[in-house]
């Protein structure tokens, strides 16, 4: 009985491509991509409490890493995917390792997630190899083969797909052995290291699993657009896009991040198609820092949270 | 190379003038209420703008618009305190951290929706004036910015070592419920904290508006510098973050010859994570 209405909401989902014309599915496209970046992020900001404001490296790996080996080699990227996903756990062990080694915590942590996702944009500008600032035209072969489809709905049920393989994994972690050390970490390191939780090894796993999920998502973005440059798949406004549906819906929930994505997607997305055309392209972020600061003023456990306290207090009366 | 090198090294230095009064205003911030200012590099963006529109629109000398700045921005930083920070203050880092990433949010992408992604510069009678010391050539505006920021500093010295105001700044961040035993009322210690802290950095932005290129985006870069010089000189230390902002400076300008140009901003960055993993807590910490 509990799964009914999961099971009913599903259903409503993988029907509604049928149903909606293309725009909406755009936008229905974007909702689950970020609520899965979102979620992603979720699992080492939200669940081990290590804010991460460097997500769009793992992501830009993953976008790159795919792109290049289909552009210059051919390789599908189907495979190229892994390949991504791989590097970007490689790079995230070795920023982890490197920041955990030495104690950095809180705003430190958010610093060096942001230095090195600096410098992987920086790095990716400067050299020709990687498309430099132009970026890279992901070529046009359109094949199931090549992570290519004619026409949006296999692109929405591959990001459904992933969503709610996430939200499994979110599910799954709350009540297990990882889960309840990575709260154990959020809530207070010390003790939790003072209880024999191996802090720093677990601290890596939450690291390692993001990364290893976020540089998926990198590969779909370029196959969905054919494009990436180092703006869009590695700078700082990414890993805030991410953090920020989290953060909003509820950290450190499994279905805070969509529930972000489902309320802040459609509001940037709007914006984004009526306000950039009136000049006012600034007006989206605007607005997002202004969701931000009222979010931790005033329902800082995010939406999640606070909806299900709602309920909770409408069934007992 | 040589006269090339000490080239680099006496612009950094000048350079370092700067970045050490914008970190000052940084660590003061962070010293007295323990808040990590994310929109930093947003608020030196602002003290050029305010400075830049001043000269463009009524033709006032970016000189002359420093008070202007530091009172706008102080009023900025006091209720930005007041009204976002100090519900707050006593939450996780994390939430502080959120707010002030929010405000610089909000305050790059009003510039960016107000004038435009423009890249916008003020050229004045003296931008192209030149000193030579011995081979080295000193721009003029940046010889000038210097010593206005080692003065501003000095000043701010002075008013945190003898001034009753600043005895009672001082006595908020070292140990706030004392301060409180005796009679110093820390809440309103707080927002005029913050609002000094701004202050440093909008004269920093008025102070390089005649050499430094104005964007709603120019933020980040200095936010990063800011953070790297005063984990340097050690978080909350006043004489560290002059330290650090003229070692910061001469290494970024040193680094930048070393290193191709469209890599210049990679040296600032690789000496943040250098800083953050080899000296977290600062040269002269423990």
């Amino acid at each position: 009985m509990k799964y009914v209405p999961v099971l009913f909401g599903l259903a409503i989902f993988l029907i509604l491509p049928v149903v909606v014309d293309s725009y909406f599915l755009t936008i229905l496209i974007s909702i689950f991509y970020y609520a899965y970046l979102s979620s992603c992020w979720n699992i080492l900001g939200g669940y081990a409490g290590q804010l991460s404001l460097g997500h769009a490296a793992f992501f830009g790996i993953g976008a790159y890493t795919s792109s290049l080996l289909f552009m210059k080699w051919q390789i599908t990227p189907w495979l190229g995917m892994w390949v991504g996903a791989l590097l970007a756990t490689v790079f995230a062990l070795f920023m982890g390792s490197l920041s955990f080694r030495f104690g950095l915590r809180g705003f430190y942590f958010v610093l060096i997630t942001w230095a090195f996702a600096e410098l992987l944009r920086l790095i990716t500008l400067s050299l020709d190899v990687l498309g430099g600032p132009t970026g890279i035209y992901i070529s046009v072969h359109t094949s199931p083969w090549q992570f290519q489809f004619s026409g949006r709905g296999p692109y929405y049920y591959i990001i459904l797909g992933l969503t709610i393989f996430i939200l499994i994994i979110s599910h799954k972690l709350e009540a297990s052995k990882p889960g309840f050390y990575f709260k154990a970490i959020r809530e207070n390191e010390l003790a939790a290291e003072g209880s024999g939780v191996a802090t720093a090894r677990y601290k890596l796993l939450a690291l390692a699993l993001s990364a290893f999920l976020t540089a998926l998502g990198g590969t779909f973005y370029a196959q969905y657009l054919k494009y990436i440059d180092p703006e869009t798949t590695l700078g700082v406004s990414l890993s805030i896009e991410i953090m920020i549906r989290a953060l909003v819906g509820g950290s450190g929930t499994p279905f805070g991040p969509l529930i972000g994505s489902f309320i802040l997607t459609p509001l940037s997305e709007l914006s984004r198609t009526y306000f950039t055309k009136g000049g006012l392209e600034g007006l989206p972020l605007i607005i997002y820092g202004a969701v931000l600061i009222f979010i931790v003023l005033f329902l800082p456990q995010g939406v999640a949270t606070w909806m299900k306290e709602k309920i909770a207090g409408y069934k007992n009366r | 190379m040589t006269s090339l090198l000490l080239q680099a090294i006496a612009s950094g230095f000048l350079m370092g003038g700067v970045y050490g009064l914008m970190a000052t205003g940084l660590t003061l911030i962070f010293g007295v209420m323990k808040v990590v200012n994310l929109a930093h590099g947003e608020m030196m963006m602002l003290g050029m703008a305010i400075s830049y529109w001043l000269f463009t629109l009524a033709g006032i000398d970016p000189y002359l618009s420093i008070p202007v700045s530091i009172f706008l921005l102080f009023l900025l930083g006091f209720f930005i305190q007041r009204f976002l920070i100090n519900p707050i203050l006593h939450a996780s880092e994390h939430m502080q951290i959120l707010v002030t990433l929010g405000v610089s949010l909000i305050l790059a992408n009003s510039a960016l929706l107000l004038w435009g992604p423009n890249i916008r510069s003020v050229t004045t009678s003296y931008s192209l004036e030149t000193l030579w010391i011995g081979e080295i050539v000193l721009d003029l505006p940046r010889v000038v910015a210097f010593l206005f920021a080692l003065f501003f500093t000095f000043l701010l010295y002075l008013l945190l070592k003898k001034t009753e105001l600043g005895k009672a700044i001082r006595a908020s961040a070292d140990n706030p419920e004392a301060a409180l035993l005796v009679g110093i009322e820390v809440n309103r210690i707080y927002p005029i904290s913050f609002g000094i802290g701004a202050a440093c950095v909008g004269a920093s932005g008025s102070l390089i508006i005649p050499f430094y290129d104005l964007t709603p985006h120019v933020g980040p870069p200095f936010t990063m510098v800011a953070f790297t010089i005063i984990i340097l000189g050690g978080m909350g230390s006043l004489s560290g973050a002059l330290i650090g902002g003229l070692l910061v400076g001469v290494a970024e300008s040193v680094g930048a010859i070393l290193l191709s140009s469209s890599l210049k901003s990679v040296a600032s960055t690789t000496l943040l994570v250098l800083v953050l993993l080899f000296k977290p807590r600062g040269l002269f910490g423990k």
